[in-house]
């Protein structure tokens, strides 16, 4: 039995840097992408056309009722025999933004269902148009209440890109792995990602628990 | 200082147009008729109380009067003008006409509903930003000014969440104030507070009367519908059942369905 050591990992620290970086791009780049096409989706769910609504409520059924894996494998695997080619970073973004998408999507519909109807009312009522009232009223109010929802998925997508070393993708797990293979320690390798990955979502639960409060004493997004 | 003035310059309607005139107003739920035919006509300056029990459709006829409400059928206009014309060509268009409708007809609600995210200074802004487009240091003024008609100068910057229901009330009530219309909706306005604050808001609704402002005001308190008002209603089962000075409509009602309720309403 060889004791636990760190040591022989030293030198490989760039490499874990660099995967580091490549886990907050692949994330935040997702988490854009998942913002937006969440926030209409959401919208889309509400929409007065039902056509809409339907293609809505499939893509959520659909990223949720499949693995984030085969929804990953699928684009980046699948799409090329269809004769769509999409290089492994900019699928592996798609695949995860989507994929969270899915999630916030009803995490932003909660949101926005969870605004009093008397709020619209009274924009209404002033004379502020559909959009007015949906965009200065209902939208800051659906956001506060998706926070903490929210925060909770932004931290599921952190820990979802690590699927992407699937798909040759040098992110954290990536370069963990590899850097296994030539070492040989995956217990201290693994402990180590393990650790960076707690301490990016405790960060971002720190960040949601701080715009939380911000939010209640009314400023913010307000 | 001079007392500011809570009514718009008196528009182009042509003199002795009633601000509201309803005529055949009908609201039905599915099948369920609410509101049975309302005529009402109300003039320029006066204030008008609407009594009446809980499902008499009190609230739906205001909230038909600005189409938060759909009506099902009738006509409603606003200083001479319908609110349907029924010539506008799309549905956009009418949107906005609705729109415009609406700017020019205050409402305050029973629940208050100030935007929660906003203080009492951005919400009274907030029309006067969005709607009216004022430039902002315009618009504040205007707001500042107008929480100080409703003694609320010394919130400006709470949260609703930080004021009372009085407090709070009051503050809807400069929010729809400052838009300048020329007719204003209460719909039980005080029906929501503690007693310790329904008079403060009271208050406030008294002397806006008395500045000459267009009210119409459904309300459960019969003594400000008797001191207050230039006209009470009592409505039933979707129907104006009397409509007569407030003295006489309180002491000598000449209906039936009235004195039974007023007679409820005094145990």
């Amino acid at each position: 039995m060889i004791g636990i050591s760190f040591t022989p990992l030293i030198p490989y620290i760039p490499e874990f840097l660099r995967g580091i970086r490549a886990t907050i791009i692949y994330a935040s780049v997702s988490l854009c992408l998942a913002c937006v096409v969440g926030l209409v989706v959401a919208m889309a769910r509400r929409s007065a056309a039902a056509p809409l609504r339907w293609v809505a409520q499939g893509y959520v059924d659909l990223i949720r009722g499949t693995p984030a894996l085969v929804q990953i494998f699928f684009i980046y695997f699948g799409l090329p025999a269809l004769g769509i080619y999409i290089a492994a970073p900019l699928a592996g973004i798609i695949a995860i933004g989507l994929n969270s998408a899915g999630y916030l999507a009803e995490i932003f519909r909660a949101g926005i269902a969870g605004v009093d109807g008397g709020q619209i009312e009274a924009g209404r009522s002033i004379g502020m148009s559909r959009n007015q009232t949906f965009r200065r009223v209902v939208l800051p109010q659906a956001l506060r209440l998706a926070v903490p929802a929210a925060a909770g998925e932004f931290t599921s997508l952190v820990k979802g890109t690590s699927l992407l070393s699937t798909i040759s993708i040098t992110e954290l797990t990536r370069v963990a792995q590899q850097v296994v293979s030539v070492t040989f320690r995956p217990i201290e390798a693994y402990l180590a990602v393990a650790l960076v990955y707690l301490v990016l979502n405790t960060a971002i639960s720190q960040a949601s628990a701080w715009l939380e409060r911000a939010l209640r004493r009314g400023e913010g997004l307000a | 200082m001079t007392p500011l003035p809570v009514t718009a310059a008196k528009p182009a309607a042509a003199p002795g147009h009633p601000v509201l005139r309803l005529r055949g107003l009908v609201k039905t739920f599915k099948t369920h008729p609410v509101l049975c035919g309302i005529d009402l006509d109300v003039a320029r300056g006066s204030t008008v109380a609407i009594i009446g029990p809980s499902g008499s459709g009190k609230s739906t006829l205001l909230r038909c009067i600005n189409h938060l409400e759909k009506p099902t059928a009738g006509v409603i206009e606003i200083d001479g003008k319908p609110t349907e014309s029924h010539t506008s060509a799309s549905r956009r268009e009418r949107e906005r006409e609705l729109n415009a409708m609406r700017a020019t007809v205050g409402m305050v609600f029973q629940r208050f509903n100030l935007f929660s995210h906003r203080t009492a200074l951005a919400n009274v802004m907030e029309g006067l930003l969005v709607v009216k487009r004022l430039p902002r240091a315009e618009a504040r003024q205007a707001a500042l000014a107008m929480l100080d008609r409703v003694n609320m100068a010394h919130k400006v910057d709470a949260h609703p969440a930080q004021l009372s229901g009085g407090q709070q009330q009051r503050v809807a009530i400069a929010r729809a104030l400052v838009m300048q219309p020329s007719l204003m909706l209460f719909d039980e306005a005080t029906s929501a507070l503690d007693p310790e604050m329904v008079q403060e808001v009271l208050n406030v609704m008294r002397s806006l009367s008395e500045d000459g402002l267009t009210m119409l005001v459904v309300t459960h308190e019969m003594g400000f519908a008797r001191e207050v008002a230039d006209r009470a209603i009592f409505m039933d089962a979707g129907l104006v059942i009397e409509d007569d000075v407030p003295e006489r409509l309180f002491t000598r009602p000449q209906r039936e369905r009235t004195k039974a309720f007023l007679r409820n309403v005094r145990r």
